[in-house]
């Protein structure tokens, strides 16, 4: 059997085809979701993609989390659906509440598109647990609204539970706290990074094909409970 | 008092009553002539309504009315042997090329020079907006898009200003609509002082089936506006209204630059592309300049009938504008279709979807005519054709400048030479680290180029290439060239550079070149000089074209780029912009996967240089940069070597002998060699002694000749034999120059000089001159 991964469209999401292409490379099945629908299609897994839902033009993911679709999600997360936020997906995650910290615009003040090294910190989450803790891979970063802020008491509590998933490596690109490039929730299987891993999945279209190992470590952790 | 200030409802009876009102048409940038040519049309006196659509649709901008004799001979020097792959040709919203296996590409070029110097961050974004809603219109789905950037001189104090407004502005607006940004060209030079030039480019991709036209035919078909509301922005911008001359009670001029909404232009993407994939458009056309008065009168002229349109069923954003405003107003994110009754539940239910507003403002009619009618009254009663096609036409003065005999005995070539190695590494270096030859990440940083999966090459390498189809790596590759300082010393001669650069660019990363799209920014056709130029360069392009078998599919003309002119005079040598053709060049891949890099990333490839260097150094980079200096004659056009050339180069990269290349441009081969060493940060050791005598030049033409028709190739040793053997079947001169390694840059040259320059030094160079400029 194939795991079905949902991908929800929001009006002004972007990377939501390419999502769905990396799902179909690492062996899942793709299925499409819509904004305004609450059924979640009975998916294994979700993707919030990439882009600028509703132009970001209030903050970022601040109006999509009130997608009928969402509230679908959270119910669903908080039951322990693996869910991964790419970029967008992130800024909606912590708009949700599903994830902790919040974005704000990257501190040069400029859009940035470059190949960019993480540090794995935790292959312990549904999204992670086929990378090893401590390996490097590079996968492109491209925002506008990418600096991690959060409290320090927030912080020191992701620190502690081990929740950091992702690192900036070779450089902060954005000004985010403790190069924080991507955190889990408690149980691990909500997983949010600013760095886009369905755009390495294909050799010769990005840099190497390190993302794939995101969505087939969800779609082996989905097969392996089912 | 102005003629709409005597009421509302200036009527074609209104009209008919009153011959001898006096109207505002000189303000509207209407000629003596013009206006009377309308009037004959009309039999009577225009209404306020279709004064302000003539005057908009009359206009150089709308009309091409200085260039359109010219740009004939596009089609009059494309041969029917051009227009084997030509699916869809000049005249339309943009060409479509058939790229095999039942696909077809769309592509474009445009300008939006004027409203960036004003507004650049609008300018900009609205300029990326305009060209990807006339490739949606084609029915294809936007896939990458380029910018061509030219500002003025990096160190003058309004040059930042300027950047930061435009490079943001297509950031801005490019990154929210979810295309890569594969390409383009950044460029500084002080003829673009207060006349920057933003040109942007556009590819999309459909199914041979796909092909949507603007044409509004089948009487009872309704006409639907839908994307954003009608509101009061970018009226003027077309033509150079001011609406207090419609109305002497307004407050203020509104403004002439429009301000785009990216977000609703992606979702007007979606809904477009879900419209034609329902079958539920009949003819679609974008709204841009002249807004609804371009796009009914282009529907109603392109189709079988007339239209009737009810414009208070426009949705307003401001309740308060005149008939003639909402007729003009440029207000971006909007669509034009004629959809039939059966199909307009299904179209809305589509727009509902998409929560795009919508609304019926008219219907398809037999008449013959376009009318428009504002709250019951008659306000436009005109034959679409005489507002979208039959137009003025002019056949402007223009003749060789005065100065131009004197700018071409100019020549670079008596220019001092460098006489010592330490002299020749400093100026390698002083081009390398030149604003136009400098690192362009700065810009090319703030753009997605990862977004659809589907890049396979973006800047810095010498062609965009994007995937088509997923199954077979089918792609298309595109460059954009343009020199303006060749154009400057002989505008016939540069517009052939710039394709043969562009098609050599495309050829370069293995694609055959299939079609061109052209933005030629001119400076005024009122000034012979100008004009001299602007008929120099598309008679120097449509002979190219023909020459190398590339058909011209369509693109822009953007004229009146002679801002400085009012400083020095028509007349001066300063008083336009140099001449700027870019020249976009489309060619296909069979497989994407085997697209050619310009760098290399192994040591121990053999390099091999293509072609002829000769004594080629007026209007180079070399010339400007170490010397100030602009005269002479520009390198010659070989068009002949250039096509034998692209041959060597597509089989090189068909037959999987060829590990990369780049071609020999702006800089010479010093350059090519640079940015090859900085692509992956790998070294060179070359020698060019041999070819140098071969050719018969010395160390400096050696590295910095601009000659035509060469490009840098690196094999494996074991495929070099391969390669030579090619070249020589082409008659192509090649020649071993050296081998890849190392961490330096290491050239031997003639007169036995060596420079050596360690690839660090390179990459700081090249790497810094826009941070330190732009922060």
């Amino acid at each position: 059997m194939t795991a079905r991964v949902g991908i929800v469209t929001f009006p002004g999401s972007l990377d939501d085809r390419d999502a769905a292409r990396a799902v179909r490379l690492a062996g899942g099945e793709p299925v499409r979701l819509w904004h305004a629908d609450g059924d979640l299609a009975g998916v294994d897994a979700v993707v919030l993609p990439g882009g600028f839902s509703y132009g970001d033009y209030l903050r970022a993911g601040a109006i999509s989390r009130f997608a009928p679709m969402m509230s679908s999600i959270v119910d669903a997360a908080n039951g322990g659906l693996p869910v991964l936020g790419i970029c967008n997906g992130f800024q909606i995650l912590c708009e949700s509440h599903l994830l902790a910290g919040a974005m704000i615009k990257n501190d040069h003040l400029h859009f940035v598109c470059k190949d960019q090294t993480l540090r794995v910190e935790n292959a312990d989450t549904a999204w992670t647990h086929r990378f090893d803790a401590g390996q490097e891979i590079v996968v492109p970063l491209k925002n506008q609204d990418g600096q991690f802020i959060a409290d320090e008491r927030t912080l020191d509590e992701l620190e502690a539970e081990g929740r950091v998933v992702f690192r900036y490596v070779g450089g902060n690109p954005n000004g985010s706290r403790r190069d924080i490039a991507g955190i889990t929730n408690a149980r691990g299987n909500v997983v949010g990074l600013m760095p886009h891993p369905e755009h390495a999945i294909e050799p010769g279209f990005g840099p190497g094909v390190d993302g794939l190992t995101f969505f087939a470590s969800a779609i082996s952790a989905t097969l392996a409970t089912a | 008092m102005t003629p709409a200030a005597a009421g509302p409802a200036d009527t074609i009876e209104t009209a008919a009553a009153t011959p001898d009102l006096e109207q505002p048409y000189r303000e509207l940038g209407l000629a003596d002539d013009e206006y009377a040519r309308i009037r004959e049309i009309l039999g009577r006196r225009p209404t306020n309504a279709e004064l302000a659509m003539y005057s908009v649709m009359w206009s150089e901008h709308c009309s091409y009315k200085s260039s359109k004799i010219h740009l004939a001979q596009f089609g009059e020097k494309t041969t029917e042997e051009m227009r084997e792959h030509l699916l869809v040709g000049i005249g339309e919203n943009a060409g479509v090329v058939d790229i095999g296996d039942g696909w077809a590409v769309t592509f474009k070029v445009e300008s939006h020079n004027h409203p960036s110097y004003v507004e650049p961050y609008q300018g900009a974004a609205t300029g990326v907006g305009g060209i990807v809603r006339d490739i949606i219109s084609m029915g294809a789905r936007p896939v990458a898009v380029m910018d061509q950037l030219r500002f003025g001189a990096i160190d003058h104090p309004d040059t930042a200003r300027v950047v930061h407004g435009v490079v943001s502005g297509v950031g801005g607006y490019g990154n929210s609509l979810g295309l890569p940004n594969i390409g383009g060209e950044t460029e500084f030079d002080s003829s673009y002082q207060r006349n920057p030039l933003v040109n942007a480019l556009c590819v999309g991709v459909l199914r041979h089936d796909d092909i949507h036209l603007a044409n509004a035919s089948g009487a009872g078909n309704k006409v639907v506006l839908f994307g954003a509301r009608t509101g009061g922005d970018g009226i003027g911008g077309a033509s150079i209204l001011a609406s207090e001359t419609f109305d002497a009670d307004k407050p203020s001029k509104r403004p002439s630059v429009q301000v785009g909404d990216p977000f609703m232009e992606k979702v007007l993407i979606e809904c477009c592309l879900e419209l034609f994939a329902a079958g539920v458009v009949e003819g679609i056309q974008d709204l841009g300049a002249a807004g609804i008065s371009c796009a009914t009168s282009e529907l109603a002229s392109n189709g079988d009938g007339g239209m009737h349109v009810d414009l208070e069923n426009v949705l307003l954003r401001d309740p308060s504008l005149t008939a003639g405003e909402i007729l003009m107003s440029e207000s971006q994110e909007r669509m034009m279709a004629v959809v039939t009754p059966d199909k307009l539940d299904a179209f809305l239910a589509i727009t509902t979807k998409w929560d795009v507003e919508s609304a019926v403002i008219g219907e398809v009619t037999g008449t013959g005519r376009l009318t428009i009618d504002h709250h019951g009254h008659r306000i436009v009663d005109v034959d679409p054709r005489t507002v979208a096609h039959d137009g003025p036409v002019y056949d402007r003065p223009h003749a060789r400048p005065a100065w131009q005999d004197a700018l071409n005995a100019d020549a670079a070539e008596a220019l001092p030479r460098a006489g010592t190695a330490a002299e020749l590494r400093a100026q390698v270096l002083a081009v390398a680290g030149s604003p136009n030859l400098a690192s362009k990440s700065w810009v090319t940083d703030q753009y997605d180029r990862y977004v659809q999966g589907n890049t396979a090459l973006a800047q810095p390498d010498d062609a965009g290439v994007v995937r088509v189809d997923e199954e077979s790596g089918l792609g298309v590759a595109i460059a954009t060239d343009a020199n303006g300082r060749f154009s400057k010393l002989d505008p016939y001669t540069g517009a052939q550079l710039a394709l043969a650069e562009a098609y050599r660019n495309v050829a370069t990363v293995g694609a055959r070149p299939l079609a061109v799209t052209d933005c030629l920014n001119i400076g005024s056709p009122e000034d012979p000089d100008a004009m001299w130029q602007l008929v120099q360069t598309i008679t120097g392009l449509a002979d190219a074209c023909a020459e190398l078998g590339v058909p011209v599919t369509g693109g822009n003309v953007s004229l009146y780029n002679s801002t400085l002119a009012g400083d020095v005079g028509v007349g001066h040598i300063d008083a336009s912009i140099n001449p700027t053709p870019v020249i976009g060049v489309l060619g296909v891949l069979d497989d994407v996967a085997r697209v050619t890099p310009s760098g290399w990333r192994e040591d121990g490839l053999e390099l091999v240089l293509l072609g002829t260097t000769r004594e080629e150094l007026s209007g180079s980079a070399w010339s400007g940069v170490v010397h100030g200096h602009l005269g002479g004659r520009p390198p010659m056009a070989d068009l002949t070597a250039e096509r034998a050339l692209a041959q060597v180069l597509v089989q090189a990269s068909s037959g999987g002998f060829v590990t990369a290349a780049h071609d020999v441009s702006v800089g010479g081969l010093a350059q090519t060699l640079v940015d090859s060493v900085l692509r992956f940060g790998l070294g060179a050791t070359v020698a060019l002694e041999e070819p140098a005598t071969r050719d018969g030049v010395d160390a400096t033409s050696a590295l910095f000749s601009e000659s035509g028709a060469r490009a840098l190739v690196a094999v494996r040793a074991d495929h070099r034999d391969r390669l030579l053997l090619l070249a020589a079947e082409h008659g192509v001169p090649a020649a071993g120059v050296g081998v890849t390694g190392g961490d330096s840059l290491t050239l031997t040259l003639p007169g036995a000089n060596e420079v050596s320059i360690p690839v660090s030094e390179l990459r700081d160079v090249s790497g810094r001159t826009l941070p330190q400029a732009f922060g």
